[in-house]
């Protein structure tokens, strides 16, 4: 038994970063909006407050704001010859799930993808001849999108959240003290950039002696107190240490707790409905609209909800899965190349160098979770790239998010992992170590898609989302040629001993990596290689939006929020100022 | 009342469960939750509806299901001797800081495996089960609960095979290091659909946890391990030593349980 609700413009599948956002904006447009969020509301002072949030093992360990896979999972595999099991227990990355979603639980790390990222196809064929971006199956694509159009909305998600930071590039005009990197900014940052702890000092003045650009990494957690656009006050950091995988309880964590829903929740054309959990998105018989959706709540009771609009913001996964599960688009076939929901899932390259001094005290524990010196030297294609057999790379960061000693003790080279020898190893290091950080791009690739399970069931009898995914040569190249740069700015450090812990092998699910997956609802030019257009419209039905790091046709070298945001007031203007007043294609084809 | 933690009960007590951590902490300064609202981040309570304000309710806070007592509510006897002998090659006892043994681990690992962890929360375990590659991690069809109960046992067979009849708990530490290796390694194959391998990672690193994590859980006593490496704790504000490069931050550790000479009645 299905109750039919009472319509409204928009529904909004999730409410997490993106959800907020676009909430935001639709309200304040006037329109009549619901968000439906599968987890329970949560919030600072109930949740995370300073009493309790430094809890490694509830929070970390035990999952408790994370995504419960005893509901819902997915399968994994690393190819198409082999069986996809499920992912029986979180580990490569730490799903969100309630109100606020990963933003309550991330560590705050904003970040602008350079302009020849959104380029990748065409700008590595122009410069490194065809090969470079066919090699190794690789399927990348232009996103149909540069970073001019998205730069006044990049501008607008660091004013939402007071972000901290110094400009490298203001207007065209290189400035000291930043990234000389970057694409050009229109304002400097809204917040001076945070104060570098030792270990990033240290880290930053041997990346100066080698030649390289050190900056200090641009911040979700707040150098000082500040007030949004939308009235909301944020505190200033207090280098607790806790805050990826943490909420925090200082309210100096950007997030959509902090930054949003003050605003939005006290609309009152804006309605959230906790624990209710979208089923699928249902279409006219011709399915070219969306006349609404389906919802379960945990008292299991079922509805439908009509809406004008569709807004797909949950995580990229589900997006991805609901659009599957509902038949919006074709399904994308890896035998054939042929379809595009599902294409090119990508994720992020990681590896890291461990820097162990023998009298040098670096306190690990005052961390913060963006809190770094960085080099982008290595990253994007900040540099030559001719002959060395990839595309892409990586920043590398001398970062210290926190001495949590589950999860970040240090041991040298040959260290075991248990017995007296690794407790001592633990006893003399965990003051003085601190590990270096590779984040690398990862490409598309023919092979790497999602699709529906053909075996495993959710609670509510749908078939699990099933992710093949591996690394392939073009990445573990970018990523040996960047962690040797990485250990040449740790040898210049001078330490006692280094440990170079490379990206090696194929992609697992046990070792905890990042919780930056993307692609599957891959954003483009033309339908006949993407599945939304640049304003995140669906190409196959029209008034559905899937926002998120679904629409990035690869990754690039970056933490992906700044751009998922980007995206995402992007996309509300557009729907604003054109959609509302004539709904259709945004772009015709 | 006789414990604050969730384990003594199959099922999720919420607000019982909540009524009795917050007159267990409210001593110490974490805000006492006295209200039997349900307010759970990981179990999720009944579906809502909010509009027009932020919603807010007194004596929701979602503080941590600490352990109480001193008794042991999930290991026999028998598991107990293994699990004492096991961790105590884990991470011994000497001068430079605690063994497990005496940061009390094992207890930590007994409130755990009786508790929501034990259980399985947040695993997921439908079928079907084939073994899968290493990449494809956890494949075993038992809660934690389930793999100790029948991992230990079948170590002990192991055990008993190989040297003289004896159990685990009676081997010398040189051949107890040697067992452990092997399941580490993988080089032990237990039978009975035990994974010698997969037990021993979910054993080092709930070991581990419950050498680091907040006392509040049962281990970490007197926050011993966190002062061996020179972690504070649950400390929030650094901010005076943010500059104070290379120098020994000197607070002693505190934890949500307060410390002793800084919270009344803690000891």
């Amino acid at each position: 038994m299905t109750t039919t609700l009472k319509p409204v413009d928009a529904v909004l599948v999730g409410f997490g970063w993106t959800g907020a956002i676009m909430g935001q904006q639709l309200c304040d447009a006037g329109l009549e909006v619901v968000a439906l969020e599968r987890g329970p509301w949560r919030d600072t002072s109930t949740d995370f407050s300073t009493g309790f949030a430094q809890d490694e093992l509830r929070y970390m360990w035990r999952h408790h704001l994370f995504q419960n896979v005893t509901y819902d999972t997915l399968t994994i595999r690393n190819n198409t010859s082999q069986e996809a099991l499920p992912m029986r227990h979180l580990g490569s990355f730490l799903l969100g799930t309630g109100v606020g979603s990963g933003g309550v639980h991330w560590n705050g790390q904003i970040w602008r993808f350079l302009p020849s990222d959104f380029l990748t196809k065409s700008h590595n064929e122009q410069r490194y001849g065809k090969k470079a971006v066919t090699d190794h199956d690789l399927t990348v694509q232009d996103w149909g999108i540069t970073y001019e159009e998205l730069e006044p909305h990049y501008d607008q998600f660091d004013r939402l959240c007071g972000t901290s930071g110094r400009a490298g590039n203001l207007n065209g005009k290189i400035q000291p003290g930043g990234n000389p990197f970057e694409g050009p900014r229109s304002n400097e940052y809204p917040t001076p950039p945070m104060i570098q702890t030792y270990a990033p000092t240290l880290f930053g003045e041997a990346a100066a002696r080698l030649g390289r650009h050190p900056f200090p990494h641009p911040t979700g957690n707040l150098s000082q107190t500040y007030v949004n656009p939308l009235g909301a006050q944020l505190g200033a950091c207090t280098y607790c240490g806790f805050c990826e995988k943490f909420g925090c309880g200082n309210y100096a964590k950007s997030s959509p707790q902090t930054t949003v829903l003050p605003y939005l929740m006290a609309k009152t054309n804006f309605s959230l409905k906790t624990e209710c959990e979208v089923l699928r998105v249902e279409l006219s018989a011709d399915r070219t609209r969306a006349t609404g959706v389906t919802y379960v709540n945990s008292a299991g009771e079922e509805f439908f909800q009509p809406a004008e609009m569709v807004i797909l913001s949950a995580y990229v996964l589900q997006n991805v899965r609901l659009m599957l599960l509902s038949g919006i688009g074709k399904p994308y076939d890896p035998a054939t190349g042929e379809g595009v929901v599902g294409k090119n899932y990508a994720y992020q390259t990681m590896s890291s160098v461990n820097v162990f001094f023998e009298d040098k005290i670096l306190n690990p524990f005052i961390g913060a979770g963006a809190l770094a010196t960085v080099i982008d030297d290595f990253n994007g294609d900040n540099f030559d790239h001719s002959g060395l057999g990839f595309i892409g790379g990586a920043y590398i960061a001398g970062m210290v998010t926190g001495g949590r000693p589950i999860e970040m003790i240090y041991t040298p080279e040959g260290t075991p992992d248990w017995g007296l020898e690794w407790k001592h190893a633990a006893a003399k290091n965990y003051l003085k170590s601190f590990s270096i950080s590779v984040h690398g791009s990862c490409m598309s690739h023919r092979g790497n898609y999602l699709d529906l399970d053909p075996t495993y069931r959710d609670v509510y009898g749908r078939p699990m989302l099933r992710m093949t995914f591996d690394f392939t040569p073009n990445e573990h190249k970018m990523s040996d040629y960047v962690t040797d740069r990485a250990a040449e700015v740790a040898r210049a450090m001078n330490p006692r001993e280094i440990k170079i812990n490379r990206r090696v092998g194929s992609w697992s699910v046990v070792p905890y990596q990042t919780t930056h997956n993307v692609g599957g609802a891959i954003m483009g030019v033309s339908p006949a290689d993407s599945v939304v257009n640049k304003f995140l419209q669906s190409w196959d039905v029209p008034n559905v939006f899937s926002l998120g790091s679904g629409a990035f046709p690869q990754n690039a070298g970056y933490n992906p929020t700044g751009t998922v945001a980007a995206l995402t007031y992007h996309a509300a203007r557009e729907i604003v100022t054109r959609y509302l007043k004539t709904p259709g294609p945004l772009v015709q084809v | 009342m006789s414990g604050s933690d969730e384990a003594e009960s199959g099922s999720p007590a919420l607000s019982r469960r909540r009524f009795l951590i917050g007159t267990a902490v409210a001593a110490t300064g974490i805000g006492a939750a006295t209200a039997a609202a349900v307010h759970d981040g990981e179990l999720g309570g009944p579906p809502a509806t909010f509009r027009g304000a932020v919603p807010w309710i007194e004596g929701t806070a979602d503080v941590p299901p600490g352990a109480s007592g001193t008794d042991y509510r999930f290991f026999t006897p028998a598991e107990l001797s293994f699990i004492q002998a096991a961790v105590a090659r884990l991470i011994p006892n000497d001068a430079v800081g605690p063994g497990a043994i005496e940061a009390g681990v094992p207890f930590f690992l007994d409130r755990q495996l009786a508790g929501k962890y034990g259980r399985g929360a947040h695993y997921f375990l439908g079928g079907p089960w084939p073994k899968g590659t290493p990449q494809q991690g956890y494949q075993s069809r038992f809660t934690p609960a389930q793999l100790y109960r029948a991992a230990i046992p079948a170590i002990d067979r192991y055990v008993g095979s190989h040297f003289s009849g004896r159990s685990f708990d009676k081997l010398a530490a040189s051949d107890a290091d040697t067992v452990l290796r092997g399941l580490e390694s993988g080089a032990i194959a237990l039978g009975d659909g035990v994974d010698g391998k997969t037990f021993f990672t979910m054993l080092l690193q709930n070991t581990k946890e419950g050498y680091f994590s907040d006392p509040i859980y049962g281990g970490n006593r007197d926050m011993a391990a966190w002062k061996m490496i020179g972690f504070p704790g649950a400390h929030y504000d650094y901010k005076e030593w943010i500059s104070r490069h290379g120098e020994p931050v000197p607070f002693e550790p505190v934890s949500f349980l307060g410390r002793p000479g800084w919270t009344r009645g803690a000891t």
